[in-house]
């Protein structure tokens, strides 16, 4: 291989800062201890930790809702949300749970349309077990998957009557990008290949035995990008992927959800021909980004609310306990299982003053348990609150600005205690206040 | 801000498609078309109404941003002489229950369980007709004149989709493809590109009708409901916390994301202290609202304090209280959700009375449809057609807008109400009479659509 086609790798230090950073890009961020030593590693035994997992296990109290019952994510409102929460918050493979996450983004499928938990769990499981294999497999079982059938009417799609909606969104936001490498014909000829989906419906299950039935699919000759042929849903699918535009937009958009500037031509090249070479493999791809320069070189990337509530949750060792993590990361906007459309989220705007303020409460519901209560001792002494409300949360890296206005913080409220039972009173309060403005700090907000 | 990052995010790769992403929502109804403005989903459009939190009240000593600087140019400008007000019934009123035709012999023959005893809340312009006696409300402001009424308010073929209906009132048109509300086109028209107060949601979403292409416009959850709470703080501590607040987020530095962190926690900070005023129990109203678990008091009791603090908004939207999709046991949920509309929105015009503001401001009332005439087996009443609109203002003719076309001959042959005024008609005259612009190039075939009288 020539320097041109080699990908760039991190060489710098790989301290428990740089090791941090990762563990946010590539999960749900540290519990207690665990940057500092997975920065006893070397980068790349680092990175093939996340990507070659050991076995599954899930550390931690299980999830309770508040009654304190177990939780039903099939069938109470909100509980899928709570399931796939927790796996993030206690799963010993956090980058697969990512990219689960990854996936139910890049497929984005709402059960505002899909209407049933357990078809969406259904897929949410596909995402999981295909997350870091063939992006052709993920593909293929995406297009029968059933929730995703519902939901860009895959079942709707019939000889006679073809309904374009699933075509086009597999070109356009699946595997090519918007009018890159298609055209309108495409989408008809598409749509007319991926025809014979059907379900029955259930007055108890509502719908049920999604099938392929030959009867209902188009079986003559189709022209896709130029080719012709009786196109079936798979050669749809393969089509896809092998249309020459697929590979750019596979990698650059893959790369996007790891570092929020783009990479460079070579770069991206050197990744495409790797995608390729290694037959549309995922967990290459993933591994070489987690190795670049950019990632821990370059600038941070805002926190998705729901990674940064698993990671506040990691940090202080608690499970899931209560039902307000659905509406509360409704409120800082997303809510899991309910993407805004089939383009999925948008990372521009994970933070308004609307989510700030969910984020705010998210924090304060996280602290609640272990907030300091009057009688609970605390030093009458800025510097000393501040460093405790740091331990608590683990020492993580602050900018000296942020650091600057929480000792401002301390120094005033400490001042302020000039009487007797505020001398007393006063400094649980303050670390109190102090644990929660570290959480919302800008640098908290993004790594 | 650097340009590279956030033109380059996933997002920015995906814009484009988003515009498309409207394939992929549920269809509840085959053929249903997507709601206007989708693409701007609820956050980005929240992000852009967070502009307005700066520039409440005379934002000098912040940082010159370019919508704090609209907002502080419109204050200095004046309020706008005209607000328009859209309230929505949600779900399709029954019109033949609101203004009911008691004097109408079909009546009881197609409403056997429904059809309502004379309320004696007459209607002076058609002697057949009677407000519902839960609209009191309603007759009284129409007998002072401050009300005029569409009793038959639609447009031909009628769809019976409430998604495609709705669609086709807020966009103004009968097209599912259009994406712009009909008042988001007066603002990308007429209005300023850094005041996104000038379009208002009130019900904390995009409101399609103000979904504009250009201009920014602005939703919020409620008028006090912006506030910040810590477990385990209260005190003088609790106000030094808050201050700590803009603290963070008062310098911003090279990253972009960690500045755009910062940004919106210094805006978050003073957004919590301009709406500081408003919090709930401290909006004083001169007149009283309805007491009511809905918000919508509440919601009509904030915008006119709101307009009375001299903020530069100019068309706002909300939905009324209530639910008007009446398919079974119509006249219990229909006689209270009409009962505190009309309440609320007397008191709202009894509000900008005493403040003054009655002039400026001017309510108009709608829902995608009205109901059919005759009523089904589950003593409710089905999709229909024409529905009921209606004007509130000091300044409207108070007069009667159309006719009551009568169940003989006024009925379709789905057995709905025949429009006897065409909604687009109605938009038209709003936009040439009340807010001074030319329909033309905002209701598409502007022209094809006779004017009504609207005003005095």
């Amino acid at each position: 291989m020539s320097a041109a086609n080699r990908i760039p790798v991190y060489r710098g230090r790989f301290g428990p800062a740089e090791a941090e950073r990762l563990l946010w890009r590539a999960g749900f961020g540290p519990r207690p201890g665990e940057a500092k030593r997975l920065a006893r590693k070397s980068v790349r035994e680092a990175v093939r930790s996340l990507t070659h997992p050991k076995h599954e296990r899930l550390v931690g109290p299980k999830p309770r809702d508040d009654d304190g019952h177990r939780i039903a994510p099939v069938d109470a409102w909100g509980h899928d949300h709570l399931w796939w929460l927790d796996r993030m918050v206690r799963s010993n493979r956090p980058l697969v749970e990512r990219m689960t996450l990854v996936w139910h983004d890049w497929f984005a499928t709402s059960n505002a349309g899909v209407g049933s938990q357990r078809l969406m769990l259904q897929q949410n499981q596909l995402f999981r077990s295909h997350g870091l294999g063939s992006f052709s497999q993920l593909l293929l079982a995406v297009t029968r998957d059933p929730a995703m059938l519902l939901w860009l009417s895959g079942s709707d799609n019939e000889k006679g009557s073809p309904n374009e909606n699933y075509a086009r969104e597999m070109m356009e936001l699946f595997t090519l990008g918007a009018g890159r490498g298609y055209t309108e014909r495409d989408v008809r000829e598409q749509a007319r290949a991926l025809t014979g989906f059907r379900n029955d419906w259930s007055d108890n299950l509502g719908p049920v035995n999604f099938r392929y039935d030959s009867k209902r699919h188009d079986p003559g000759l189709k022209r896709v990008f130029g080719h012709r042929g009786h196109f079936g849903w798979r050669d749809a699918c393969r089509l896809s992927i092998h249309n020459p535009k697929h590979r750019s937009y596979f990698v650059t958009k893959l790369w996007s959800y790891f570092v929020p500037t783009p990479p460079s031509a070579s770069t991206r090249r050197a990744l495409e021909r790797l995608y390729v070479g290694r037959n549309f493999a995922i967990r290459p791809v993933v591994e070489a980004i987690l190795l670049h320069p950019a990632l821990y070189r370059g600038p941070r990337m805002v926190k998705p609310p729901v990674v940064y509530l698993a990671g506040m949750l990691r940090a202080t060792r608690r499970g899931i306990d209560t039902d307000a993590w659905t509406w509360l990361s409704n409120q800082a906007g997303q809510q899991l299982f309910y993407p805004p459309n089939v383009a999925g989220w948008d990372d521009d705007r994970w933070l308004d003053t609307a989510s700030f303020l969910a984020r705010w409460n998210i924090a304060g519901r996280v602290l609640r348990p272990k907030v300091l209560e009057g009688d609970d001792k605390a030093p009458l002494n800025a510097e000393k609150l501040l460093e405790r409300a740091l331990a608590f949360w683990g020492h993580p890296p602050l900018s000296s600005t942020t650091h600057r206005a929480l000792k401002t913080f301390a120094k005033h409220a400490v001042h302020d205690a000039n009487q007797r039972w505020k001398k007393t009173q006063y400094p649980p309060l303050i670390e109190n206040a102090l644990r929660h403005l570290i959480a919302i700090s800008p640098d908290l907000q993004t790594s | 801000m650097s340009d590279c990052c956030n033109e380059f995010s996933r997002s920015a790769l995906l814009r484009k498609a988003i515009a498309e992403a409207g394939n992929g929502l549920p269809a509840i109804e085959p053929g249903m078309p997507r709601p206007a403005g989708t693409g701007l989903d609820r956050r980005s459009f929240l992000a852009r109404s967070v502009g307005l939190a700066l520039a409440v009240y005379g934002a000098g000593s912040l940082s010159p941003r370019l919508l704090d600087h609209g907002i502080e140019q419109a204050l200095a400008a004046g309020p706008p002489n005209a607000v328009l007000v859209s309230v929505f019934l949600d779900g399709g009123a029954d019109s033949l229950s609101l203004l009911f035709p008691h004097g109408d012999p079909e009546y009881r023959r197609l409403r056997p369980r429904l059809a309502l005893p004379d309320s004696g809340l007459v209607f002076p312009e058609d002697a057949r007709l009677r407000w519902h006696p839960a609209a009191a409300s309603f007759h009284r402001l129409h007998t002072e004149g401050k009300l005029s009424v569409l009793p038959a308010v639609g447009y031909t073929n009628a769809d019976q989709s409430h998604f495609t209906s709705r669609h086709y009132w807020e966009v103004g048109d009968t097209n599912a493809r259009l994406q712009t509300g009909w008042l988001g086109r007066y603002l990308d028209r007429t209005g300023a590109k850094d005041n996104p107060l000038q379009g208002v949601s009130l019900d904390g979403e995009l409101s399609p009708s103000l979904a504009t292409a250009k201009v920014p416009v602005a939703a919020l959850g409620g008028v006090g409901d912006y506030s910040f709470w810590a477990p385990g703080v209260w005190g003088q501590v609790e106000d030094r916390m808050l201050d700590a607040i803009g603290a963070l987020g008062a310098h911003r530095g090279h990253d972009p994301a960690l500045a755009g962190a910062r940004a919106v926690t210094y805006q978050s900070h003073r957004l919590r202290q301009q709406l500081a005023p408003f919090n709930g129990q401290s909006i004083t109203s001169p007149v009283a609202y309805p007491k009511s678990e809905s918000g919508f008091p509440d919601q009509m009791a904030g915008l006119a304090a709101l307009l009375a603090a001299g903020l530069p908004l100019h068309c706002i939207a909300l939905s009324a209280s209530g639910g008007y999709d009446t398919h079974s046991d119509q006249a219990d949920s229909l006689a209270e959700d009409l009962k505190l509309t009309s309440d609320t929105l007397l008191a709202f015009q009894r509000d900008l009375e005493a403040r003054g503001l009655a002039n400026r401001v001017l309510t108009l009332v709608w829902s995608e449809f009205g109901r059919r005439a005759e009523e089904n087996g589950s003593a409710g009443t089905d999709h229909g057609a024409a529905g009921i609109g209606l004007l509130m203002g000091t300044r409207v003719r108070g007069t009667m807008i159309g006719e009551f076309p009568g169940l003989r001959n006024g009925l379709d042959e789905d057995g709905n109400l025949k429009a006897t005024v065409d909604f687009r008609s109605v938009y038209s005259s709003v936009l040439e009479q009340w807010l001074h612009t030319d329909a033309d190039g905002i209701i598409p075939h502007a022209k094809a659509f006779p004017r009504v009288q609207l005003l005095r």
